[in-house]
């Protein structure tokens, strides 16, 4: 029972107009995959979308020669300016599909559509917007003039933003000049497909993006692939670790979006009221299922019982259901899988001594979900302050003094975000300048901007996507 | 000559003291003619350890400096070094077999570079960094920050002074702490500027020198827990893959092997920096 009542409003998904199968998207064309297909299915109902080609060696190999092609034949000999065009077209068509990616993003991930429609699409939107207007402004990159593209860039992405990573991945990758083999996740490939329909109704010029799906061999594939230049990935530190290894020695790029275990620092001046807010999409916004999650809040002591209080009130008053109702604050959990890593963890938590609290909400029956979680009375030994859950759990930890807090919240081998709450400038500029971490955000907390350069410290990776950073991390060379 | 003259013991460079090494080894380093000029110490995996120990210490104060402070230690280096200019020359002719010439046009060199790179301690954050204009009411900044503490295998066989002041440089200005494995069969000049370092204001720790083999120390760093990031540049005879692969469990940033001595650029410098970007809401008004 909700505090409030609310008629059902269910985006409706006649919107959308899938095919029962897809293939790979390569040369600008659909084809059949080489090896075997899998189902995706909606996380909230279990019920079967459409059928996908698990990419084989041979397949990655096809789109790489489709994307070497191009880049030879066609995109590296193309203006700048005209190569904006194109990124341009693309941006203005999935600004005119947004309702249409919307839903399909919101059917495949199980996220709220009020996230997919006001934050995913929007931003994939504005990030091919950004990076358009980079395209024949390369000399001011910061690399000097005459910068370079790589060639190919081989891109695999997750399946917590899966329009918006591939939008952060390939809008770059193409205003510097690069073509492009994109891997969407095995549970959220729908959207990127869509966006291959979008690459054909930009006539963008065929094998400039070529998209694969599959899971993690095909992934394997494209980072193995020896005439790839460039490999961008976004997922688990585990994986990251492992395209580390596999490039070693053979000089290509390489960009690692990986884990965090972001700190919330809540000091006892900052405004309380905007705090909560931002604790909870913090670390309740998509589940919970971001890299940057603030899923570590640190406390100061004299207020610890106040924000618990506050935290539990108004995660009372969020509506889990439906991903596709308007109304809908938290959807489902994005795959059986990430579910059972959710549940074995808090599980873990509870033994490890932590007090759980879950928000009692309904959880529907069919599908896969999570309740909001907080977790009181943590140690900073605990797996939960630990371990990146990447879910809808909340640990909470306590400090006395700025310094305790920056010790805290560097106590991790991560350093993706971090937020400080206070009132004092002067203090929030001086903790910021302590911390280990790629973005912080003070008074805020997980805000997005193609403008704004995104990346981690220490095992959370290395390289920048976004801003001017993003930009020459598809460039080689230039002239000081 | 009659005087009997009376020679150096050479010895590791650690936290601003000069130790021998744990290992209690040495190793011997002749002339280009063949003949005896001391023994180094070969440093050991103990010596390594201590040094990033060292180098971790001193991270906070020297990072957290101020720029134009740093910029002024690093130019300090090039004074120290213009004074004992002669001294290097001498070494360098013994025992790299250099011609006085080029003995003393590498050691200007060195003067020189750090002249340059002092100059960016102050500057490189304005370049490398940027305000971004997102679409909305925040105040948003990126700065490029130290990485840490940083591991460096200097060239090992250009110019002994050259090479490792075209390593640490780089990595200093950007207000990392580092850790130098400099040229294994010449390492005297390296010990020698350590002598340098520690009269240059440069704070205990910021630098450390340990001579023995590359070979030997490199896989340490490459799974040293805290070394943030390890520059391979003279490791081009090493097993350097490998090192990299080890590397990868920390995601170490590792910077590859080049041939000669790296070529003084900003994107050297930069290398060792990360991207920090600060989002600060402005309220309505």
């Amino acid at each position: 029972m909700s505090f409030l009542e609310y008629a059902p409003a269910p985006e409706s998904t006649g919107i959308l107009s899938l095919r029962e199968n897809y293939g790979h998207f390569i040369g600008g064309e659909f084809v059949d995959g080489s090896g075997e297909s899998f189902a995706s299915i909606s996380p909230s109902t279990e019920k079967h979308i459409a059928t996908f080609a698990a990419g084989t060696e041979e397949d990655v190999n096809r789109a790489v020669i489709a994307a070497r092609k191009a880049y030879d034949g066609v995109w590296s000999k193309l203006s700048g300016a005209d190569r904006a065009k194109y990124l341009f077209r693309i941006a203005r068509i999935i600004q005119e599909r947004a309702r249409e990616l919307a839903v399909a993003e919101t059917l495949d991930n199980g996220k709220p559509i009020k996230e997919t429609r006001d934050a995913d699409i929007p931003l994939a939107a504005a990030w091919f917007f950004y990076y358009a207007g980079w395209a024949d402004k390369l000399d001011y990159a910061g690399m000097g003039a005459n910068p370079r593209a790589l060639g190919v860039a081989g891109q695999i992405i997750p399946w917590n933003f899966p329009l918006l990573m591939l939008a952060w991945k390939i809008a770059p990758a193409l205003a510097a000049g690069n073509t492009v083999v994109l891997k969407p996740a095995e549970t959220t490939p729908l959207t990127a497909m869509i966006f291959a329909e979008i690459c054909q109704q930009a006539d963008l010029p065929a094998g400039v993006v070529n998209i694969v799906t599959g899971a993690g061999a095909t992934g394997r594939a494209i980072v193995e692939h020896a005439d790839i230049n460039k490999i961008a990935f976004t997922g688990s530190t585990a994986v990251g670790r492992g395209i580390a290894r596999t490039i070693a020695g053979t000089g290509k790029k390489v960009t690692l979006e990986l884990g965090g275990k972001g700190a919330n620092i809540v000091f006892d001046d900052a405004p309380l009221d905007q705090a909560v807010e931002g604790i909870i999409s913090g670390i309740f916004f998509n589940q919970g299922q971001v890299c940057c999650a603030g899923s570590r809040l640190l406390v100061q002591e004299n207020i610890h019982d106040e924000v618990v209080d506050r935290l539990k009130t108004r995660l009372g008053t969020l509506r889990l259901g439906d991903p596709l109702d308007k109304n809908t604050d938290i959807g489902a959990i994005n795959s059986k899988v990430q579910l059972e890593r959710i549940t074995a963890l808090v599980a873990k938590g509870e033994a490890e001594g932590g007090e759980r609290w879950s928000a009692a909400c309904e959880i529907p029956e069919k599908g896969f979900w999570f309740p909001p979680t907080l977790f009181t009375g943590v140690q900073t030994s605990n797996t939960v302050a630990r371990d990146e859950i990447f879910g809808p759990v909340l640990s909470i930890l306590t400090f006395r003094t700025p310094a305790e807090a920056i010790a805290k919240a560097n106590n991790t081998p991560y350093g993706l975000s971090a937020g400080i709450w206070s009132d004092k400038g002067s203090r929030i500029l001086a903790v910021a300048d302590k911390l280990r971490a790629g973005v912080i955000w003070a008074n805020t907390f997980n805000k997005f901007d193609p403008a704004s350069p995104f990346g981690g410290y220490k095992e959370s990776g290395f390289g920048r996507e976004g801003g001017i950073q993003g930009l020459s991390a598809y460039l080689e060379g230039g002239v000081r | 000559m009659s005087r009997l003259a009376v020679p150096k013991t050479y010895k590791l460079f650690i936290g601003g003291k000069f130790p021998r090494s744990e290992s209690g080894r040495v190793y011997e380093i002749l002339s280009t003619k063949g003949d005896f000029v001391a023994n180094a110490a070969l440093a050991s995996r103990k010596d390594l350890r201590d040094c990033v120990v060292a180098a971790r210490s001193a991270l906070s104060g020297w990072s957290g400096a101020t720029a134009y402070n740093r910029g002024q230690v690093l130019y300090r280096i090039a004074e120290v070094l213009e004074g004992r200019r002669a001294q290097f020359i001498e070494e360098i002719v013994s025992v790299e077999g250099a011609t006085a010439a080029a003995a003393a046009k590498q050691v200007d060199d060195a003067i020189d570079l750090w002249v340059w790179y002092a100059g960016w301690a102050d500057k490189y954050a304005q370049v490398a960094g940027n305000a971004n204009p997102v679409s909305g009411p925040y105040f948003n900044l990126s700065v490029p920050e130290p990485t840490g503490v940083v591991a460096v295998i200097a060239p090992q066989s250009s110019g002994s002074l050259l090479g490792l002041v075209s390593v640490i440089a780089p990595v200093l200005a950007g207000g990392n702490t580092v850790v130098a494995v400099p040229r294994c069969d010449a390492p005297l000049t390296a010990i020698s500027f350590a002598e340098v370092l520690a009269t240059s204001d440069v704070p205990s720790g910021v630098v450390n020198i340990i001579t023995g083999k590359p070979a030997e120390l490199a896989p340490w760093f490459a799974s040293h827990a805290d070394v943030n990031a390890l520059d391979l540049a003279g490791a081009g005879d090493l097993d350097w893959v490998d090192l990299q692969i080890a590397a990868a469990e920390t995601l170490m940033r590792v910077l590859p092997p080049v041939e000669g001595v790296p070529v003084a650029s900003l994107s050297r410098l930069t290398a060792f920096t990360e991207t920090k970007t600060v989002w600060h809401t402005k309220s309505l008004i």
